[in-house]
């Protein structure tokens, strides 16, 4: 179960992509979510995944791992292409099967869309990847900080991210470990009638919930006791900063954005 | 029920960074009917061993043998459910698993789901409330209204109603107070021997394992370090220093008496008290005859 979902899970290592500063991968990230939608031609999409995919080999994260972690979404990239399959009518006739006849647009379109979904969710899963969730969570603090100003509680938001990421791998054995101890007093959580299997959950959902609560509590309390007040004059163990690596990766992205520009046709 | 391990191999999460081999190539067997205590270090293997006997995990090498029933690497199991009703697994701090309204509902749920009838449900459930010494004026309240402890027996019960040939221990007094450990443990103690259980207790008490067991297995780092009754275990001080393993105090000074003095006492569940006394009397004995 745990194993296929990539979200979340940090791979340690000490490649260029993980020194980089979360802050600067957040909005590099961002920007080029942005620009995807900009590539219109064959050149300009091959610029973009250039970028994205020399970030993956340089973040030093086996592919292969990567690849296993976009499963879930595989089905998505393959049905959008489908869809624009049947549905675009442009063009010439390439070939037809089974009576249907595939055009010239909707192969081209289908790749087009196929290709920014990929991009999109390999250069966003790189981020979770080579950062841990605490530098996100601190660089989201960072990057909303103007937000103060009008009384947006930015700390507290980032305070309630940073234990709600912490703790889904604390609940994710949590559920394994009562899930093993249900299936131990004879709970069949994988076969059955759909009725029998939500019936199921429930001896797996009540003690998960007492548990998160008495944590919470404990939490709460732990941090009270150590005299934890909110985010006024509150001082950082690890404090940004942008090198010159983060320098050096501005520099490649408006590059990119120049080269992608000039590849549109 | 005999049980026995065929060079069994675990690995979590093969093909992936986190890959982690937690059994190397273990071989052992349990007879029936005994009373073993599995010792460690913490990360030793010995939780991964125990999820093996009732087939929560399968093997990713090799084969395991529980009574007629075979857990194989790379065969699909089936009739998982009915090696679920002969072997009782009590989990690390049980009481976390309790969800029902009532106590009397929570000890039932596991023979309810193993389509016990319904008289024979009532009747376990008495026995088992009666085995762990529950007030039964309880079985109507709900489990979160109770104590710690109460709730631990309350879990136990639940694993006692379905009525398992073996009984799978993991650290089943942990968080207790001195004197819960010594009535729990007692309790299966007596269990095992009323109803003629395998038992297989996971403790990183070394004192539970030599009041308790007649055979301990010590794991390694996934492997099967050494296997004997405790009283040969024990005496090998240094082998149980090199993984981080206490002698337990009875037998420490055993040792020490026959190191110092020269003399041999036999070992039958004694006090250090009361082996003072039996060593004093020997020194004493001996030295009349000069």
């Amino acid at each position: 179960m745990s194993s296929s979902l990539i979200i979340g899970q940090y791979i340690p290592s000490d490649s260029v992509i993980h020194r980089l500063d979360p802050r600067s991968k957040i909005a590099i990230i961002f920007f080029y979510v942005v620009i995807v939608f900009f590539a219109n031609s064959v050149m300009s999409y091959g610029v973009l995944a250039l970028f994205a995919v020399g970030s993956a080999l340089l973040s030093r994260v086996p592919f292969r791992y990567i690849m296993k972690g976009l499963k879930p979404v595989w089905f998505l990239i393959v049905f959008t292409f489908l869809l624009h399959l049947i549905v675009t009518r442009e063009g010439d006739v390439v070939f037809s099967i089974l009576g249907w006849d595939v055009y010239r647009e909707g192969l081209v379109q289908g790749g087009a869309i196929s290709l920014r979904f990929f991009l999109l969710i390999l250069v966003t899963s790189l981020l979770t990847l080579t950062t841990t969730p605490i530098e996100i969570t601190d660089a989201i603090e960072e990057l909303l900080g103007p937000l103060k100003k009008v009384k947006f509680p930015v700390h507290e938001l980032a305070l309630m991210m940073s234990i709600s990421l912490r703790f889904i791998p604390t609940l994710m054995q949590e559920t394994e470990k009562i899930s093993k101890a249900q299936a131990s007093r004879g709970v069949d959580f994988r076969t059955g009638a759909l009725k029998d299997r939500v019936k199921a959950i429930v001896p797996l959902l009540v003690p998960l919930f007492v548990s998160a609560f008495k944590r919470a509590e404990e939490l709460a309390m732990a941090m009270e006791a150590r005299g934890y007040r909110g985010g006024e004059g509150r001082t950082k163990l690890r404090e940004l900063r942008i090198s010159k690596l983060d320098i050096s990766l501005y520099v490649l992205f408006a590059l990119l954005v120049i080269a992608l520009f000039m590849t549109r046709s | 029920m005999h049980i026995s391990f065929d060079h069994v191999s675990y690995t979590y999460q093969p093909n992936s960074p986190f890959e982690h081999k937690a059994l190397n190539d273990l071989s052992f067997s349990i007879e029936s009917g005994s009373f073993v205590a599995v010792i460690g270090h913490t990360g030793s293997g010995k939780s991964t061993l125990i999820q093996h006997l009732n087939g929560l995990l399968q093997p990713t090498e090799g084969k395991i043998q529980l009574g007629d029933y075979t857990i194989e690497a790379g065969v699909k199991n089936k009739n998982l459910r009915d090696l679920r009703e002969k072997v009782g697994v009590v989990f690390q701090y049980p009481e976390h698993q309790l969800f029902e309204e009532t106590v009397a509902k929570d000890i039932a749920f596991g023979p309810q789901n193993f389509g016990v009838p319904q008289e024979e449900i009532e009747r376990r459930t008495k026995a088992a409330v009666k085995a762990t010494k529950l007030p039964e004026d309880l079985l109507d309240r709900s489990p979160f209204d109770l104590s710690g402890g109460q709730m631990r027996r309350v879990a136990i019960s639940g694993v006692l109603a379905m009525d398992p040939e073996v009984l799978v221990l993991d650290e089943p007094t942990a968080g207790l107070d001195p004197s819960g450990q010594r009535e729990v443990m007692d309790m299966f103690h007596d269990l095992h021997h009323e109803k003629g259980l395998t038992t297989i207790l996971v403790t990183h008490s070394m004192e539970d394992a030599l009041a308790y067991a007649d055979y301990i297995l010590i794991m390694n780092q996934g492997e099967l370090y050494k296997e004997g009754t405790p009283l040969e275990i024990f005496r090998q001080k240094e082998d149980l220093e090199n993984v981080q393993l206490d002698v337990p105090e009875v037998i420490a000074f055993l040792s020490k008496a026959e190191k110092e003095y020269g003399i041999e006492l036999e070992y039958k569940g004694q006090t250090i008290a009361e082996l003072a006394k039996e060593l004093a009397r020997k020194v004493r004995g001996d030295s009349d005859h000069e």
